[in-house]
């Protein structure tokens, strides 16, 4: 069949097409989310997003329990909110194959952390598949769905941002036939309780994790590729490439299945060369283990490092001394991201920051409301936290009661921000919550939502309506406000944050880049412009500043008046009328 | 062509680099040549610094180009030149888009835009072809087919033949855009 160039995203999709999955379910998450976006053009499967990642394992659980065959993708950190599903679920095991995609990003390219969540595969006693390539991200879901079902346990199939959002070539094959397995009721091995738990850790799980460790000596996953034997390499997924790029001429042990490791193999490899090294990005997973059987390590961390992405050149230099001595970088001003040209975002940050308000944030676009100029921002851990670490605030220091806003995004909202909200209503916390609701996922590339009206594959649905939503769990004050009024969102802040009682701002306009714009772009009018930089406070990357003047750039401009609205002078005017 | 060839894009997000590198690597398959390309998405489309790297040859492995690895540096904004000018090889090509994109950091005025960033690119590489696209894409009409002009400049550069990259062009653009696009591609390859 034909080869064609897949990401590893496009391609763990093609292998579930392939592979006969009929549920699959995630959260969005750089670097995962064009997995679920890619497998939900094919009709024949039941393609998800669900509001999180423990709600896209659960329904995947479910799903596999009757009998199908599931897959849910997340980013690492979602491993961490699926968490309490999933360990549980390695206990009662499967009944169609499910295989957990956990996309991790070393050099946090998009993340707020650097996990490695190959630790939680041997936690939770799971079997881990790392890929190198999209063909191998391809061809490992089947793997992964045979191993899940042979073994009788979630398989975790772990990609780094090198191996999801590299284009390798692929050779696609037919899909199988998506067939059903029997359901039968077993409560023994499907009802989690201590006595029935008890039963599985001591005859299913230990004697499985016996299993998989003869699995894992035997499997073609797990192959050496002889070459000169005074360099030994043992290495597993994105960076075997480097390897085969910095040290042609080495021996290789090329790991594919992880957990446990082939520990047998790995010995008699070492006995082989002269040299053993254990070369993997982030922590010392397979090292530790390694060296806890007495196998003498050449080289590993302590050479390569356990922060960032590797390099061949990193590798070249570490293990054969080699520095390619590369030019020094010229010195450049950094171009971070910002928000963009009309963004909802910056009118709410824009009203905070004049309010002077103590601001505990959240995770999405609005993150960047942290970076200058508008700097608004005192925190953001996790998704969710803006709402209880607001709460947490209040109670330690109840002077800064009126101080405090948590701001919070739509999609977050619904991913963890409600118990949050339930939390600081029953707690008797008074923080004003302000949800800037731009009706989409904006920062993950617009996913839907349970609040857009539309699913993942297209169909019309219903919509979480957010006001009902905060008045049910017991706020009184909610109120909506158009983020692109100054006015009503100052008026908005300052009423809601002086009350003694929680309240709810819902900051409503679209993102800017999911609607057509058709108010006039605007332009300054040099002659009644001051030079007063009032409107480079908002931090809008249409606007610059030259010759004592303010410009704004017409290929940027959407006309949303935000900078029309801070100018006193009244020097920003629509297109036309100059 | 000899061993493995390496293409850094560089620009601003937004800017349609994605395209372009989607053109280049299916010329790359057409030639029969294995291909990896890798970029970093995520945060960077928001206006950041984005990179996108391709690499073609015999047999790939891995996907990176590291400094002082690239064949041709494509950049779509001078300041992108600069910041990723240490990546070229000795014998290196740099195709540059004159254009000038503020990032934010000089906006507020926390930095400055280096004046002489071009000049700095050309000392760094003497192979550097410079050309308004941004310009040639207006008088065409559509400045969204600034990517496709640099292109064009690019496959004057590469021993590839031009049907062969206007046949790529004819399976990546849709069909309404594509007389547009192969006038983009002219003019680049004639700036
Ligand atoms: C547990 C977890 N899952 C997923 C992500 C990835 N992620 C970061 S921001 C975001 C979406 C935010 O959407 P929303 O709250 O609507 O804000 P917007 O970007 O639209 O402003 C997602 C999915 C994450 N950081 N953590």
């Amino acid at each position: 069949m034909t080869k064609v160039l897949l990401t590893g995203n496009e391609a763990i999709a093609r292998g579930a097409y392939e592979n006969g999955v009929a549920v699959a379910t995630a959260y969005p998450g750089t670097p995962s989310t064009e997995i679920l976006e890619n497998i939900a053009n094919h009709k024949e499967i039941h393609a998800q997003w669900s509001p999180n990642e423990k709600v896209a394992l659960e329904v995947a659980i479910g799903a596999s329990i009757s009998g199908a065959r599931a897959l849910c993708a997340m980013k690492h950190v979602g491993v961490n909110v699926a968490a309490d599903p999933l360990f549980t679920f390695t206990y009662t095991g499967v009944n169609g194959g499910l295989v957990l995609v956990s996309a991790d990003d070393p050099g946090m390219h998009s993340s707020q952390n650097e996990q490695d969540n190959r630790n939680y595969a041997r936690f939770a006693k799971m079997g881990l598949l790392e890929p190198t390539n999209s063909q191998e991200a391809k061809d490992m879901v089947g793997y992964a769905l045979n191993i899940s079902e042979q073994f009788d346990m979630p398989v975790m199939l772990r990609t780094t941002t090198r191996v999801s959002h590299s284009k390798t070539l692929v050779e696609l094959a037919e899909p199988k036939a998506r067939t059903l397995k029997p359901y039968t009721k077993d409560a023994r091995k499907y009802v989690a309780v201590p006595a029935n738990a008890k039963g599985r850790t001591v005859f299913v799980v230990e004697e499985r994790l016996q299993k998989m460790a003869e699995f894992s000596e035997t499997t073609e996953l797990n192959r050496i590729e002889w070459a000169d034997k005074k360099i030994g390499i043992v290495t597993s997924g994105i960076v075997y490439e480097y390897v085969k790029e910095a040290l042609p001429n080495a021996s290789i042990l090329k790991l594919g299945y992880t957990n446990p490791l082939p520990l047998k193999k790995i010995a008699s490899f070492a006995a082989e060369v002269e040299q053993l090294w254990i070369v993997e990005e982030l922590d010392p997973f397979m090292e530790d283990q390694i060296r806890a059987v007495g196998i003498p390590i050449y080289g590993g961390k302590a050479e390569l490092g356990r922060i960032g992405e590797y390099t061949p050149s990193l590798l070249r230099k570490a293990i054969l001394g080699i520095d390619s001595t590369a030019k020094a970088p010229a010195a450049t001003p950094i171009r971070p991201p910002v928000l963009c040209p009309g963004c909802p975002h910056r009118g709410a940050y824009y009203a905070l920051k004049k309010n002077k308000k103590l601001v505990t944030g959240d995770i999405g676009c609005y993150t960047l409301g942290a970076m200058p100029p508008l700097q608004s921002l005192d925190t953001t851990i996790c998704m969710g936290a803006s709402i209880p670490v607001a709460l947490g605030m209040e109670k330690a220091r109840p002077d800064q009661a009126e101080n405090l806003v948590a701001v919070i995004g739509d999609s977050t909202f619904l991913h963890s921000g409600i118990t949050g909200l339930i939390n600081t209503v029953y707690n008797k916390g008074t923080s004003t919550i302000m949800i800037l609701d731009n009706r989409i996922t904006a920062m993950t590339g617009h996913q839907h939502h349970a609040a857009t009206g539309k699913t993942l594959q297209g169909e019309d649905t219903s919509q979480v309506d957010f006001e009902a939503l905060c008045r049910a769990v017991g706020v009184k004050r909610v109120r909506v406000v158009d983020p692109g009024d100054l006015a009503a969102l100052d008026q908005a802040i300052k009423e809601e944050t002086a009350v003694r009682e929680p309240s709810v701002i819902i900051a409503r306009r679209p993102c800017a880049l999911i609607v057509k714009h058709t108010e006039p772009r605007l332009q300054v009018n040099h002659d009644a412009c001051v030079g007063c930089r009032m409107c480079m406070g908002i931090g809008c990357p249409a606007i610059s500043f030259t010759d004592k003047k303010s410009t704004i750039d017409p290929s940027l401009c959407v006309g949303c008046g935000l900078c029309q609205q801070v100018c006193k002078f009244g020097a920003i005017v629509p297109e036309e009328v100059q | 062509m000899k061993g493995t060839k390496s293409i850094l894009l560089v620009g601003v997000g937004g800017q349609g680099t994605i395209l372009a590198s989607k053109i280049l690597t299916n010329v790359a398959i057409k030639q029969g040549y294995d291909v990896k390309m890798t970029e970093i998405h995520g945060m960077a489309q928001r206006g950041g610094s984005v990179v996108t790297q391709v690499r073609m040859g015999e047999k790939v492995h891995s996907p990176l180009i590291e400094p002082g690895q690239a064949d041709y540096i494509v950049a779509f904004e001078q300041l992108e030149a600069l910041r990723w000018i240490h990546f070229l090889n000795d014998a290196g090509t740099v195709i540059v888009n004159t254009q000038r994109i503020n990032p934010m950091t000089v906006i507020i005025g926390s930095a400055e835009y280096p004046s002489d960033a071009l000049e700095q690119v050309k000392a760094a590489a003497p192979k550097t072809i410079s050309l308004d696209a941004l310009e040639i894409a207006k008088k065409l009409g559509n400045i969204r087919v600034v990517n496709v002009v640099l292109l064009g400049a690019m496959a004057k550069q590469m021993d590839i033949a031009k049907e062969d990259w206007l046949s790529a062009l004819e399976a990546t653009v849709p069909a309404r855009f594509l007389e547009l696009n192969r006038q983009a591609f002219q003019a680049g390859y004639d700036a």
